[in-house]
């Protein structure tokens, strides 16, 4: 029979097909993984990134981002954008230069690249000579200075990468015109930094490695001045004006230099350790800030006290008598500042300061008093704490939308006011159809709550579940606690904490009505919580029960951790989700399943043990309901508590590393980069990996059985209204499917809500169904009389569905990860089948119902259920023929932690993390589909020939 | 008790449709019975499968005595070609055990009592150098017991020899289902499973398909060792579809190549336990509103008539010239009296 069922090729189904599904991986959300450079366009307002992994992404105002990539998969080293122009170069670890372009198509500016070119030197010569060190994009637009290790500064012609090699600033030159006493020979070696002079684009400071910094002639090929610095240099920085410059050195010094036409070898006006006198950190990058009312301010990154503070990664803003050392959660990539660039402004008057740390980015308003911290729109930090879990709730009312927002901008109260200040380019996609919100559960306990809607995810609210329990968490480990007096003046910012004090807190599985604003929470210690969004913050008891899932079972011994420790008495809780009830499973194993049913006031969870319902309405424990094989000794003793152990002290051995570790200084050259080596480790890794996968792996063929481990594991729980007994009268019932292909039914009595306090809730088991197969039931679901699945609580009454058909017959779907079956209700008999795993070896990982609307018409739309399989494809199944319609890659079949991450919206979107902090956003639908679309105006060329451009003032205009 | 009545002889039937007249017309439908018959040498040979079913109607001559004992209470000793010149008699045996004195011998089960735990299937379709084999997990709680491996094998193709990967068995374990069948061995390249090609697919990926069709596997392998294989010649015989290695006798195993993409279903049925009840089948929802109950019935209501019993209150001792008479004993001490009731057969 099902031989004719199959998609065959029905012309107008497949039409259909066309107009209903199609796969585009639309947008990247979240923070890039493992960020390796930065850039900044004062005139496009534009920023950039680039990563490891060759990836070069661009960002503006809000909604307004772009994404290029290097085929060579090498790091991007640096970026530069060329002054007043849509483009930019960036420098790869392969010593490679790539010019990208942002240029307008068909409405929307796309970034292309445009001309690759590695600099070449003589034959014979070492690849030292022309390994690129230092890039100046010059304000004339023509041409690219590059600084080299052989201490040569190569001139390239733009956009055409022609080497004007009769324009070579050769060590050699510039040797022969500085007096020989002060330098020798390999004063010229390496050249860290080459500057235009702010006001005259014919001279440019070149900054050679071991201290000597002179100011080059380009029009008359002569050194103008020469400086001789004592320390191995860094960095420089030219004052607005020109009339000074700044350099910053290895020892954790920095050197004021004036440049005047009177003395052509002067002496530093300053030179300070401002961390002194024990020897200090490096400090790699300086800015000097000029203001209105006179005191500048110094911008510095390192320069720690090495013995003491050598492990912080910070910046230092020192601004008259303020003085703050910004200490970072994770490794400064690098940091600009954005400042007035206007060229006939008289001061920069910087207004923010945008770093780019290894795990996050971090704003800080140098404006406002305190120097408050910026909430960005986008790059968000998804792993601040490792993410444990997600959940995705489309269409969310406006009502809890605006109050979830309410209490997330409670928390955010001394975070800055400033208008994002990377306002560059205008988003001229279409407004998100729907509010849509994602929540991840991550380790620390914890769960935020995204804005989904749009390309920009962002943090709207963060809830935390610590504050229910007692942990060995110490209190007193504020970073902000540090006295006036505290030296240096350290203060942390940033959000990026990945070190959980308590993995028993991790957040399991999330479960959000968004019509009545009822959540549940559970997490890894068996803890289940119930919330309700509450406007102000209040403090209350939080009422306890415990579910023993072990119920009659005698004699066993749970190993694993034990359950987390409650407060006693009122707890106060800030405005938001506040929790009044914890159900505590015993053994306190990791909940695997929980299912929120907020019109019958009930919540259904389950474990490795078993599963129970409880009425949230009368905090009463309905039933619990053991699925433990009695020899299944593994899942009883907690077989993870081994396995966390050692996790633990992993996380503590890395936490000594993290302490003990000496940044790593920003080195280049063919010796001793750092980068190269992680890469070259990484090559060997790879080169292990496949060779690993050459060498005869085994595979056992066993067929499953009864006795097997972890059979009891709880996968799946349903609620649904139908007809589970006869198929005259429906009634509430839960549904719960197990690791070892066992379905459970129980008919639920709920009391109507005029005697729901009165009357208890009571449940009996109506049906048990096992697979043959085994196969774990990883989805459930009830189909109504058309063959709809049937709505979710709530949602009829909010008029958003149509009612359920109760009057043809229902039918039961259950999804194993081996094959999806349809049997009749409520007479169960089996109707239909698709078998997955044994015809094409993939197994089901992730199933959602989602509604596909047609492109071509509007009114049209069906249910499908959307399937990620262990392959990493994803297949669109319909319902409730159970035909494959189409099927798509999606994720690499390696990528495990990709594939456990999906999670599927309902309507036809989907997410994964691509690295720890990024989630890939990708579409099934023609219909809803969201990735950015912007433009970036390219405001008129104009003649300034200043470093520093004034923006394009429609940009400006354009803040969103 | 006796019942004598008939059977056409060109149409017998299927072993388990004249077993069950056998309980039906003895009015024990839940007993289990040994079936035995005396053949022309007077040996009292066993009856439990299509083949001596077979074998004994068309010995008929042109009375078949059938004998029929107890499971519990048989006498496996009774049976075997010997029964003659041990010069016992056998019916004294079957009718008087108490009176056989006989040490107790070695208990081996009977015919019926073993299933098919493998076959080879497909020879005539197969290229000589492969071979299908199917392994009947079902019923049993031996384990597959082997272990698949990657690997790679020279394939002949238009540039010459070329390497490709491919999946091998890489152990089996001992006493496990693979290995007491001795059909596969030790660095068989796996080729297909239940009909579908292996190349392509990930050692992952074909363990999932091999564990996912684990309770009725065909494997299509090229045997390491090639000087085993069925030789196609030999097909004269007339046991073209069975394995001259299957190592226990098994009937045939009616496996189309078609067949094998798994609608075999009957040993996939899900159970469901009602209300706490006992555990059931679920039964495949009828396409019309008919229950599954009353399909059964019109389908043996169809095939009795095929076999030539007619729903009439007598036994037609001479029914015709193709019929076979029989004869039948029952060891029951409950039905003690000589009956025949002739039931309606209609079952």
């Amino acid at each position: 029979m099902r031989r004719f069922l199959r998609p065959g090729h029905d012309p107008v189904r497949e039409r259909l097909k066309r107009d209903l599904f199609q796969f585009n991986k639309t947008v990247e959300h979240g923070f890039p993984h493992q960020p390796s450079a930065l850039g900044y366009s004062p005139f496009l307002r534009l920023m950039a990134i680039g990563t490891r992994s060759g990836a070069v992404k661009l960002y503006g105002a809000p909604g307004v981002e772009f994404m290029g990539l290097h085929e060579e998969n090498n790091t991007v080293m640096q970026i530069h954008f060329i002054p007043d122009q849509c483009q930019l170069v960036t420098l790869l670890d392969d010593n490679s230069l790539h010019l990208w372009s942002l240029r307008q198509h068909s409405g929307a500016s796309e970034l292309r690249e445009e001309h690759r070119f590695t600099l070449k030197g003589p034959p014979g010569s070492p690849p030292s000579a022309t390994q690129v060190t230092a890039v100046l994009a010059h304000s004339s637009r023509a041409v690219l200075y590059l600084g080299t290790e052989s201490g040569s500064v190569f001139v390239v012609e733009l956009p055409s990468f022609r080497v004007l090699e009769d324009r070579t600033i050769t060590s050699e030159a510039v040797l022969q015109r500085v007096p020989e006493d002060s330098c020798n020979r390999r004063s010229c070696e390496l050249v860290e930094a080459l500057r235009e002079h702010p006001k005259n684009p014919n001279q440019i400071l070149i900054g050679y490695s071991r201290g000597l910094i002179v100011l080059w002639d380009l029009q008359n090929s002569r050194a103008t001045h020469h400086f001789l610095g004592s320390q191995q240099l860094e960095n420089l920085y030219w004052q607005r004006d020109g009339s000074k410059f700044i350099s910053c050195h290895y020892d954790g010094s920095y050197t004021q230099w004036p440049v005047s036409s009177d003395n052509r070898q002067p002496d530093p006006l300053e030179n300070l350790v401002p961390y002194g006198p024990f020897p200090c950190k490096a400090i790699s990058k300086i800015y000097w800030q000029t203001t209105k009312n006179g005191l500048p301010y110094i911008i510095f990154q390192g320069g720690m006290p090495r013995a003491s503070y050598g492990d912080r990664h910070s910046i230092t803003v020192i601004h008259g008598s303020q003085q703050t050392a910004f200490d970072f959660t994770s490794r400064v990539i690098d940091f600009f500042i954005i400042f007035s660039s206007e060229p006939t402004a008289e001061s920069d008057d910087p207004s923010a300061m945008v770093v780019l740390a290894e795990e996050e980015l971090v704003v800080i308003d140098l404006q406002a008093a305190g120097w408050p911290a910026v909430p960005p729109p986008y790059l968000a930090s998804l792993h601040c704490s490792a993410i444990t879990c997600s959940h995705h709730v489309s269409n969310i009312p406006l009502k809890l939308w605006e109050r979830i927002i309410g209490a997330g901008s409670k928390q955010n109260t001394r975070s800055s006011s400033m208008a994002w200040p990377i306002d560059g380019g205008t988003n001229v996609a279409p407004d998100p159809p729907q509010r849509d919100l994602l929540l991840t559960g991550h380790e620390d306990g914890t769960v935020r709550f995204w804005d989904a809607s749009g390309v920009c995810l962002h943090l709207l609210y963060k809830l935390s579940t610590v504050r229910v329990f007692l942990t060995d968490a110490d209190p007193n480990d504020n970073m902000n606690t540090l006295g006036e007096d505290e030296w240096p003046p350290l203060r942390k910012v940033g959000t990026f904490d990945p070190y959980s004090d308590d993995p028993r807190l991790g957040i399991q599985k999330i479960y959000l009505c968004k019509y009545s604003g009822y959540l549940a929470v559970a997490g890894t210690a068996g803890q289940v919580l119930v919330m309700e969004l509450n406007d102000e913050d209040a403090e209350h008891v939080v009422d306890h029960a415990e579910a023993d899932l072990l119920q009659d079972q005698e004699g066993y011994r749970w190993k694993g951790h034990e359950k987390l420790k409650t407060r006693d008495g009122p707890v106060r809780f800030e405005a938001g989700f506040q929790p009044f009830v914890l159900i505590q499973c015993q053994p306190p194993a990791v909940v695997t399943s929980l299912a929120l049913h907020s019109e019958w006031k009930l919540v259904a969870f389950g474990t490795s043990h078993g599963f129970g319902l409880f009425d949230h309405q009368q905090k009463r424990l309905v039933f619990v309901k053991c699925t433990l094989h009695p020899s299944d000794q593994l899942a009883l003793e907690g077989p993870l508590s081994r396995v966390k152990s050692l996790k633990k002290s992993l996380r503590q051995s890395f936490r000594r590393i993290r302490r003990s570790r000496v940044s790593s200084r920003k080195r280049r050259g063919v010796g001793g980069n750092a980068s190269e080596v992680q890469e070259a480790n990484a090559k060997f890794d790879q080169d292990t990996l496949q060779e690993m996968e050459l060498a005869p792996v085994q595979r056992k063929i066993e067929a499953r059985s009864a006795e097997d481990s972890f059979t009891g594991f709880v996968r799946t729980l349903y609620f649904a209204d139908t007809f589970l007994r006869d198929s005259s009268r429906h009634c509430p019932s839960l549904w719960a499917g197990t690791n070892g292909g066992t379905v459970y039914a129980f008919c639920l009595r709920v009391p109507p809500a005029e005697r729901r306090m009165d009357e208890a809730v009571r449940a009996e088991q109506a049906k048990e169904i096992q697979l043959m197969h085994r196969a774990p039931v990883v989805g459930i679901l009830v189909l109504d009389g058309r063959g709809t699945p049937l709505p979710e609580p709530l949602e009829v009454a909010h008029d958003l569905s149509k009612s359920p058909d109760m009057q043809g017959s229902h039918q039961l779907l259950v999804v194993s990860e081996e094959q999806f079956k349809v049997f009749t209700l409520p007479k169960v008999s089996s109707k239909l089948k698709l078998k997955l795993t044994a015809l094409e070896g993939c197994r089901v990982r992730k199933v959602t119902v989602a509604n596909f609307g047609s492109c071509k018409s509007e009114d049209y739309s069906e249910n499908d259920l959307a399937v990620l399989t262990n392959l990493g494809d994803i297949q669109i199944i319909s319902l409730p023929f159970l035909k494959l319609q189409i099927r798509y890659p999606c994720i690499r079949k390696e990528d495990v932690s990709g594939i456990a991450s999906c999670v599927f919206t309902k309507y036809g979107q989907g997410f994964y993390l691509i690295s720890p902090s990024e989630f890939e956003r990708f579409s099934l639908s023609t219909k809803w589909l969201v990735e950015p679309r912007c433009v970036v105006g390219v405001p008129e060329a104009t003649s300034n020939n200043h470093l520093h451009n004034k923006p394009g003032t429609e940009n400006a205009a354009r803040r969103s | 008790e006796f019942r004598r009545f008939s059977l056409e002889r060109s149409k017998p039937g299927k072993f388990e449709e004249f077993y069950g007249l056998l309980q039906h017309v003895h009015k024990i439908p839940n007993v289990d019975v040994l079936v035995g018959y005396t053949d022309i040498h007077g040996d009292l040979l066993p009856i439990n499968n299509d083949d001596n079913y077979h074998k004994a109607v068309s010995t008929a001559n042109p009375l078949l005595r059938i004998f029929i004992q107890r499971k519990e209470d048989a006498d496996y000793s009774a049976f075997g070609t010997d029964t003659m010149t041990r010069k016992k008699n056998v019916l004294s045996n079957v009718l008087r055990p108490d009176n056989h004195k006989k040490k107790p011998h070695i208990v081996i089960s009977m015919p019926q009592d073993f299933r098919p735990v493998s076959s080879i299937i497909d020879v005539d379709i197969l290229p000589e150098t492969h071979r299908r084999v199917r392994l009947y997990k079902y019923g049993t709680d031996k384990p597959l017991g082997f272990y698949i491996r990657d690997g790679s094998s020279v394939r002949v193709t238009p540039h010459g020899l070329e390497k490709v990967p491919g999946i091998f068995i890489s152990r089996l374990v001992p006493g496990g289902l693979a290995q007491s069948t001795g059909l596969l061995a030790v660095n068989d390249e796996v080729l297909e499973v239940n009909g579908i090609e292996v190349s392509g697919k990930s050692l992952d990926q074909v363990t999932d398909m091999m564990i996912a069709n684990s309770r009725n596997l065909i494997i299509t392998v090229r045997p390491a060792n090639q000087r085993n294989n069925v030789v196609r010649n030999s097909r004269t015989s007339g046991s073209s579809g069975q394995s001259t290695e299957s190592s226990l006798p098994s009937s045939t195993p009616n496996i189309l190549a078609n067949s094998l993409q798994g609608e075999e279903e009957s040993d996939e049925e899900d159970i469901i336990i009602e209300d706490s009840g006992e555990p059931q089948q679920i039964p495949k929802a009828a396409a019309t509103s008919e229950s599954l109950e009353s399909l059964t019935q019109i389908e043996l209501l169809h095939e009795s008539t095929q076999n030539g019993f007619l729903p009439s209150s007598e036994m037609n001792l001479n029914h015709s010239a193709g019929s076979v008479s029989m004869e039948y004993e029952v060891q029951d001490p409950d039905h003690k009296s000589l009956e025949e009731d002739g039931t309606i057969i209609t079952l």
